[in-house]
């Protein structure tokens, strides 16, 4: 796909093989360059609250020689920088212990797909217009109901990534793309008691972003709490809302990282070929997905995405490598390296999961349970949720279903059972699956047995 | 780090649309760090961050720029774009003469750490590991990571303030796995100051490493935690988390002007029991959350925000004090040159109490004592907060009993305040932590004595 922004990407790409080809007899050499432009508009009480303006770049460097690997970055493409940054990596190598199956990745012949994450009508949209839209954001979430008493944030954002990675084994790939969000978050406000929703729109480019949508999301998800209380301790039915199950997907692709198995940190080691969940449930890792926002042709060692089955009709298929995972499990990478921006070496995990939607409307799912919770937002997944013994613990706020039908708010409770059970409890899945900005995509999930915590 | 004439003419081109604030900071940041994993050290990493940010205010409106070319003209771009994109009107000269006032502060470590050779910092990583695993042979699997940084940073604004100062940070954790009939269990301690090397002089790694890996074995024969309210023992150290979620973000002054706190125009009222006094506090020599200047060039300070259950204060960056025509409470920090800065805590705490803490633990009928919390969350419109406890135990008839497996507990923070039933004098800092607010990390520390919450809820899955 031709562009008037080739040149730069040409540039980053240059920058990276000149610096792999400094690489010395014996030693490999993997380099990432990437170059990010971001604007980031918030608007309050009707004016602008802050614009912020940002171009950023930055190199990392691998390093393996005699089976140690090294690494080192810096935030700028600065020439001098450039042979600094090799040299400490190389330094750091010298310290580390040897591994076998270190190495940066070898061309494997698999061909990245072709498509176009990139919409170059961001180029010229106007300031003026980032500006309007923000403040048109606003004004929709505080209009959307009587309710809404104020916002925390309203605001419009994009980006517009290009990357470079080459090796001295001959990898030589490249990636741009770009995106945009209108994000709100509401406080909705009844008879002193204040509750909070959040609303988004998302897209590559301006023309898709809706700000009606994002706006009433956030309205609604804020004034159905209003009122919530504090329901008793029960075991019951949840239904997941696609954004909590997307979460709860992300954390069990961590699970299924090669890494992770092979360090002895996933309850789901030695299980392949095992019926791990139930029947219907299918879990695929899919990058090549155009349709995901984190979709991307190549992973983060410059080899083409592919898809992933991980999970098929409930039966652990296997999991996901990078080079070094690969080697060291005697298989072939999945595509799966993935790197947090050019300050890490690469890692193993998943990029775009989904699961295979079922046939029922959420509306459907809930017409089904006779007494049950829709768990409408989940919080503290980070200290309640332990990926290695697979205890999972949430705190929650959503609304209670009764006799097939949604009903009281609840609020202060926590959601609690286990992953390895979760997979097993699922008795549902839902129609709406919905690609999130996050690296899986949602669907409800209807789990039955699991316990809530309130008074 | 920047010449001064420079900064001046970088702020007058920030000045140059009409605004009436405008601030420079920059900063250079090194930072280096070695993992252990597997038996093995893996792999150690090293990188360097520097530029600077460009602040322009005009009214309610901030623009803001960033640039890793500190050239005049890199500079110079960036201020144009800041200013650009916080128009006031008006426009014109205005010349700006820094260096008045503002504090500037060296580096403080004894031993920085860019001096001490990588063998070393790698050696202390075999050292973890092998303690570690000599502590039973459940231990299955050993990470250990040791990170330092130097974050050197300048600020300047158009109040003609010039202050610098020369932050080292320096850091050490131990994950463990352990592996029994009954799965897989972690435990994790860490430990960080705001010093140099020095900090191996008064922390064993060895010790560090063997409580992680008994914490990892001890889970391994932990029952479910139970589900339901009931009274909740934190154990010293600890309990900052629990401050800092139910109630420290709910204190940050930008939160508060927007009514997005449920402590909104409360000053002045009683809030929390009179056991309750809590503090933030960025003077703290060596904690993790000091500094001698924050990230807009305020001197760090000792700020009570609640005093004996009485809200006192707020905490109050540049932006927020400003528009109260009052000081900022030297809260204002950023994770980087590319953020804006915020209100943000330090380190944050909840001085001694009166109560014997076997005394707190043996008054308790039934309940959970936590020994190590986790991080977590808070939702300050509503006040609703989890925090995790990844070491912790059920108390039967005033006796600490069986360990309970992972979870979360949740609350709401102006009720919690109001259910502190004790606390001890046992006061201790916590680990380090990283607090994030709107996408940003910055470096904290919290601390408490033991206390008695009277009621929380916890969220396990035992009936």
């Amino acid at each position: 796909m031709a562009g008037r922004n080739g040149s730069t990407n040409t540039h980053l790409l240059d920058v990276a093989t000149r610096v792999a080809g400094w690489a010395d007899r014996g030693e490999q050499v993997e380099v990432f360059v990437a170059e990010e432009l971001e604007t980031e508009v918030r608007a309050y009480a009707g004016e602008v609250e802050s614009f912020t303006s940002a171009r950023s770049q930055g190199i990392g460097v691998r390093v393996v020689a005699n089976g140690r690997q090294g690494y080192a970055y810096a935030g700028t493409l600065d020439p001098a920088a450039l042979s600094e940054t090799l040299q400490e990596a190389r330094d750091n190598a010298s310290f580390a212990e040897a591994d076998e199956f270190n190495g940066v990745a070898e061309p494997d012949g698999v061909d990245p797909v072709e498509f176009d994450l990139f919409d170059p009508s961001l180029d010229d949209f106007s300031t003026d217009d980032k500006v309007a839209l923000a403040v048109e954001l606003e004004r929709c979430t505080l209009g959307a109901d009587q309710r809404i008493a104020g916002i925390e944030t309203a605001e419009y954002a994009d980006t517009r990534c290009e990357s470079a990675i080459a090796t001295s084994t001959g990898i030589t790939s490249t990636s741009r793309e770009t995106g945009c969000y209108l994000a709100t978050y509401a406080m909705a406000e009844a008879a002193g008691e204040t509750q909070t929703g959040f609303g988004y729109s998302i897209g590559r480019g301006p023309e898709s972003l809706d700000v009606e949508l994002a706006a009433s999301e956030a309205a609604e998800r804020a004034t159905r709490l209003l009122g919530a209380t504090k329901p008793q301790t029960s075991k019951l039915t949840v239904i997941l809302d696609p954004w909590v199950t997307a979460q709860l997907l992300g954390i069990i692709g961590g699970t299924l990282s090669g890494d992770a198995v092979q360090r002895g940190r996933s309850f789901f080691a030695d299980r392949v070929g095992e019926q791990v969940a139930v029947d219907d449930f299918c879990l695929v890792d899919d990058a090549t997905n155009v349709d995901a926002f984190t979709a991307s042709a190549v992973d983060g060692e410059g080899l083409a995405t592919r898809p992933n089955s991980l999970i098929d009709s409930g039966v652990l298929r296997g999991f996901l490598h990078n080079s070094y995972t690969a080697r060291r499990g005697a298989t072939s990478s999945t595509g799966s390296a993935v790197r947090a921006g050019f300050k890490g070496a690469p890692g193993v995990g998943s990029q775009a999961l989904a699961l295979r939607p079922g046939t029922h409307s959420q509306q459907e799912l809930i017409a089904g349970i006779d007494d049950g919770l829709l768990v409408q937002g989940v919080s503290g997944l980070h200290s309640g949720v332990n990926p290695v013994s697979g205890d999972f613990s949430t705190g929650a706020e959503g609304l209670r279903i009764r006799k097939g039908a949604l009903a009281e708010p609840v609020r202060e409770i926590t959601i609690a059972s286990t992953l390895q059970r979760i997979l097993l409890d699922v008795t549902e899945i839902g129609d709406d699956l919905q690609w999130l900005p996050m690296s899986a995509a949602g669907v409800s999930l209807v789990v039955a047995d699991v316990m809530m915590s309130g008074a | 780090m920047l010449d001064h004439e420079l900064i001046n003419r970088t702020l007058s081109t920030a000045l140059s649309t009409g605004a009436e604030f405008a601030e420079v900071f920059v900063e250079d940041k090194k930072s280096s760090s070695a993992m252990l994993d597997d038996g093995r050290v893996e792999e150690l990493t090293s990188g360097r961050d520097r530029g600077a940010g460009i602040r322009v205010v005009v009214g309610d409106t901030t623009g803001f720029a960033h640039t890793a070319d500190l050239s005049e003209a890199g500079l110079a771009g960036a201020a144009e774009v800041a200013a650009a994109a916080a128009r006031g009107g008006g426009g014109g000269t205005r010349t700006v003469s820094v260096g008045s006032h503002g504090t500037s502060a060296g580096a403080t470590a004894k031993i920085p750490p860019e001096d001490v050779a990588k063998t070393v910092k790698v050696e202390l990583l075999a050292r973890a590991d092998a303690a570690a695993r000599a502590e039973g042979s459940q231990i299955s699997q050993v990470a250990a990571r040791y990170g330092d940084s130097r974050r050197r940073i300048l600020v300047a604004n158009s109040d003609g303030l010039l202050a610098e100062d020369d932050q080292i940070r320096t850091l050490f954790s131990v994950s463990c796995v352990a592996t029994g009939d009954t799965g897989l269990q972690t435990g994790r301690e860490s430990v960080g100051r705001t010093i140099g090397f020095e900090l191996f002089e008064e922390t064993d790694v060895t010790e560090l490493a063997r409580r992680a890996a008994n914490r990892a074995i001890t889970k391994l024969s932990a029952r479910p935690a139970p589900s339901g309210t009931m009274p909740v023992v934190v154990g010293p150290g600890g309990g900052g988390v629990l401050f800092h979620e139910a109630c420290g973000h709910g204190l940050e002054a930008d939160l508060v002007a927007k009514s997005a706190s449920v402590f909104a125009d409360r000053v002045g009222e009683q809030v929390a029991t009179p056991l309750v006094t809590l503090i933030d506090d960025g003077t703290m020599a060596g904690e993790w959350g000091h500094f001698a200047i924050d990230d807009e060039g305020r001197e760090a300070a000792h700020n009570v925000l609640i005093d004996r259950g009485v809200l006192t204060d707020y905490m109050w960056d540049h932006l927020r004090a400003r528009k109260q025509d009052r000081p900022s409470s030297g809260n204002g920090r950023r994770q980087s040159y590319q953020h804006l800065p915020m209100v943000r805590m330090t380190n944050t705490y909840i001085s001694n109490g009166e109560d014997d803490p076997d005394d707190i633990i043996s008054g308790t009928e039934s309940g959970v004592y936590v020994a190590q919390l986790g991080g977590g969350q808070v939702n300050t419109a509503t006040g609703d907060f989890v925090f995790g406890m990844t070491e912790a135990y059920l108390i039967e008839n005033g006796e600490i009993g069986d360990p309970i497996r992972q979870g979360n507990l949740i609350g709401n923070g102006p009720e919690t305040l109001r259910l502190i039933e004790a606390v001890g004098n046992d006061f201790a800092m916590g680990s380090p932590g990283t607090c994030g607010k709107d996408g940003q990390g910055v470096p904290v520390g919290d601390g408490t004595p033991t206390l008695r919450v009277k009621a929380l809820t916890i969220g396990g899955t035992a009936a």
